[in-house]
């Protein structure tokens, strides 16, 4: 009897000295987070400044202690804008880096790239790209931060009704995110009673648009223009515009909010629209806002350390790691069930994009009204709605 | 109707000129050593780069432009001394490949030195657009076409009039023979190779304010350029130019008048067409071989 009882004792001694030894080894162990981004190439200004923003953040959060008292490494690659890389590296991620949670992909493409690897594998990956279809329909393990394209396009063309305007020239990008946004637009505008009377495109590499645009001036009954596409491409559409002397209301997607662009467009910006993120007007934003604390921040932190403008896209990488760190916590371990369940109950956490509430339904989290209506005007952004 | 087809053509004639520019780079050191340089597209960059961000530290614009158009001059004659010359013996195909490595080389460097963003350069003369018959043309597209006659006059009358022109022609004939005569190829292939980095470098530059710059814009620019070469038929410099305002031209016409979707599909239908009947390009010269 006292000897069963000195076996069974030993043995939970034994148990509880190896769940020990385990909880310190985990303890010493860092919370990976996975990240593949295109850092190089055409979509270089998105990657970029992500890449940024997860280092800076990674460090700081390490700085004041961690997560659950344990250090963060985040381990990142470069896809170049590459779909088929995009996909190795998120497989790499998967199996010999063995991450708790992935927070990347620039690009749609890239994206939609990994995800059946994802899907499989099990990972909770939060993606930094725009596009609908990443969310739409719901992936059990897929969120994203950006608001998508639909939004976008949503807004624009209430924006434009709210003008009285009812036909639009289109012009977009032949690239994934200007098709994408094409295609929301096309049903958007059906959906809300308006109609698309021009549809041109152009490619990313193109270094005039002035065919495509002189073909809408031409068009009759055309009210305003739309632009969907990212790159220096909406900065030469920009421009050409100008040239072209179009007086019609002009507007861009969400593609171009960066101070960058204003840059590259000039003057020939005068006027124009876009739904942006208040991360471009942070001093605009009125003190009852609950985002301008956070946009502020961001914003007055990312210049210090990197000296370069904020841009958009780094905010969607801000409000990625956020989200992770937060799910993490709530999930009171990295154990990937957990994360998942964890990130897919987040409520009302004000991120520099916008408050996203998500749920089972939903794994943006974000609404159409996230966006803000900003004009340039005299060189700058000033917030309209 | 008229004001529209100008307005093709005029946007046809801006592209255009730009792949012409970058052609006849290319021309020119094939002619001199039937290399085809596909680091061309980044002395294009460093051009414009180069200008951009010496004004950005406030070197007055001219003074800038020169300075940049030395910096490619000198990056191409280390191009032909540390990569080219070094392979001597090796075949055309070889020093292509090098011609490759080298252009990653630099837009590597260029990557990290300027960053990745794109950057503005501000129009020569005014940023208000000209009026022509109902159609509008960019100011600076008259400074790309009038360079670009100029650096076509002057590459004409460099290989026809100069002994240093002949000289590359010679070389470009018969090396050996030339080498008999007493010029010295290495010398002549350094030229080359400068010549055409001040030729891509000033294109680079007088472009720039239409397509922005960044580091990467080489591959693009690069490529329609080698396009163009192609269907005038590589070696031509009259080639060259009329290769790049047709492919400028018809892709203009195919984006206003088809559909911007088969912009780029005309243009390569263009290519296929041009090398299927004229193999050696429009004004590709005749093979003549002795026996």
């Amino acid at each position: 009897m006292l000897k069963t009882m000195m076996r069974r004792a030993g043995k939970c001694a034994a148990v509880a000295a190896a769940g020990l030894m385990m909880m310190s080894a985990q303890a010493a162990e860092p919370i990976k987070i996975g990240s593949f981004l295109s850092v190089t190439g055409p979509a270089s200004f998105l990657g970029d400044p992500e890449l940024k923003t997860l280092e800076m953040y990674v460090e700081k959060i390490n700085e004041e202690g961690g997560v659950l008292g344990r250090q963060l490494e985040l381990i990142h690659y470069d896809d170049v804008g590459n779909a088929s890389s995009a996909r190795n590296f998120a497989s790499r991620l998967i199996r010999s880096d063995q991450v708790d949670i992935i927070v990347g992909g620039s690009t749609t493409g890239a994206t939609m790239a990994a995800v059946p690897l994802i899907e499989q594998a099990q990972v909770p990956f939060i993606s930094l790209a725009g596009a609908v279809v990443i969310t739409t329909p719901v992936k059990k393990w897929v969120f994203k931060t950006p608001q998508s394209d639909r939004m976008a396009a949503e807004r624009i063309l209430a924006d434009m009704k709210n003008r009285g305007i009812t036909k639009i020239g289109l012009i977009s990008g032949t690239g994934g995110f200007g098709s994408s946004g094409r295609t929301q637009t096309l049903e958007v505008a059906e959906k809300m009673g308006m109609e698309v009377v021009a549809d041109v495109t152009y490619s990313g590499s193109d270094t005039d648009m002035t065919a495509q645009l002189t073909n809408i001036r031409n068009t009759k009954g055309v009210e305003a223009v739309l632009n969907f596409g990212f790159g220096q491409g909406p900065a030469i559409v920009t421009r050409n515009y100008a040239q072209l002397g179009m007086e019609l209301p002009f507007y861009q997607s969400h593609g171009v909010a960066s101070d960058s662009f204003l840059e590259l467009a000039g003057s020939s910006a005068e006027g124009l629209r876009l739904p942006a993120s208040p991360l471009l007007v942070p001093d605009s934003l009125p003190e009852d806002d609950p985002q301008k604390e956070v946009v502020q921040n961001y914003k007055a932190e990312y210049e210090a350390r990197w000296d370069s403008k904020v841009s958009t896209f780094g905010a969607y990488a801000y409000d990625g790691l956020m989200l992770a760190v937060r799910a993490i916590e709530e999930a009171g371990s990295t154990d990937p069930a957990a994360v998942r369940d964890a990130l897919e109950n987040i409520k009302g956490y004000v991120g520099v994009t916008g408050e996203f509430n998500m749920s089972p339904e939903d794994h943006n989290g974000l609404d159409a009204d996230s966006f803000r209506i900003l004009e340039v005007q005299n060189g700058e952004w000033k917030l309209i709605d | 109707m008229l004001a529209e087809f100008l307005q093709y053509l005029f946007t046809g004639i801006t592209i255009g000129a730009t792949y012409a520019l970058i052609a006849l780079g290319f021309t020119l050191i094939y002619n001199a050593s039937h290399v085809i340089n596909f680091a061309q597209g980044e002395f294009l960059m460093i051009g414009g780069m180069a200008t951009v961000s010496l004004t950005a530290m406030g070197v007055p614009m001219v003074l800038a432009v020169v300075l940049a158009v030395i910096l490619a001059g000198v990056l191409g004659i280390a191009l032909q001394r540390l990569a080219i010359a070094p392979a001597k013996q090796a075949d055309v195909v070889t020093l292509i490949i090098i011609t490759i490595g080298a252009s990653i080389f630099i837009r590597g460097i260029a990557q990290v030195v300027w960053g990745k963003q794109y950057h503005v350069m501000q129009n020569f003369s005014t940023n208000e657009p000209i009026e022509v018959f109902g159609a509008v043309l960019n100011s600076q597209s008259l400074w790309v076409l009038g360079i670009g006659a100029i650096m076509v006059v002057g590459l004409v009358l460099f290989f026809t009039k100069t002994l240093i022109g002949k000289a590359i022609l010679a070389t470009s004939m018969n090396k050996e023979a030339a080498r008999l005569v007493g010029i010295r190829t290495q010398m002549v292939l350094m030229l080359a190779f400068m010549v055409s980095a001040l030729l891509g470098s000033v294109a680079g530059i007088v472009v720039a304010p239409i397509t922005f710059t960044s580091y990467d814009i080489g591959i693009i620019l690069g490529l329609k350029g080698f396009v163009a070469a192609a269907i005038g038929g590589l070696g031509s410099g009259v080639g060259a130019v009329v290769g790049g305002l047709a492919l400028g031209i018809v892709e203009a016409m195919a984006a206003g008048y088809i559909s911007s979707d088969y912009k780029d599909a005309v243009a390569f239908s263009m290519i296929l067409l041009v090398l299927f009947f004229m193999p050696r390009g429009l004004f590709g010269a005749k093979v003549v071989e002795r026996v």
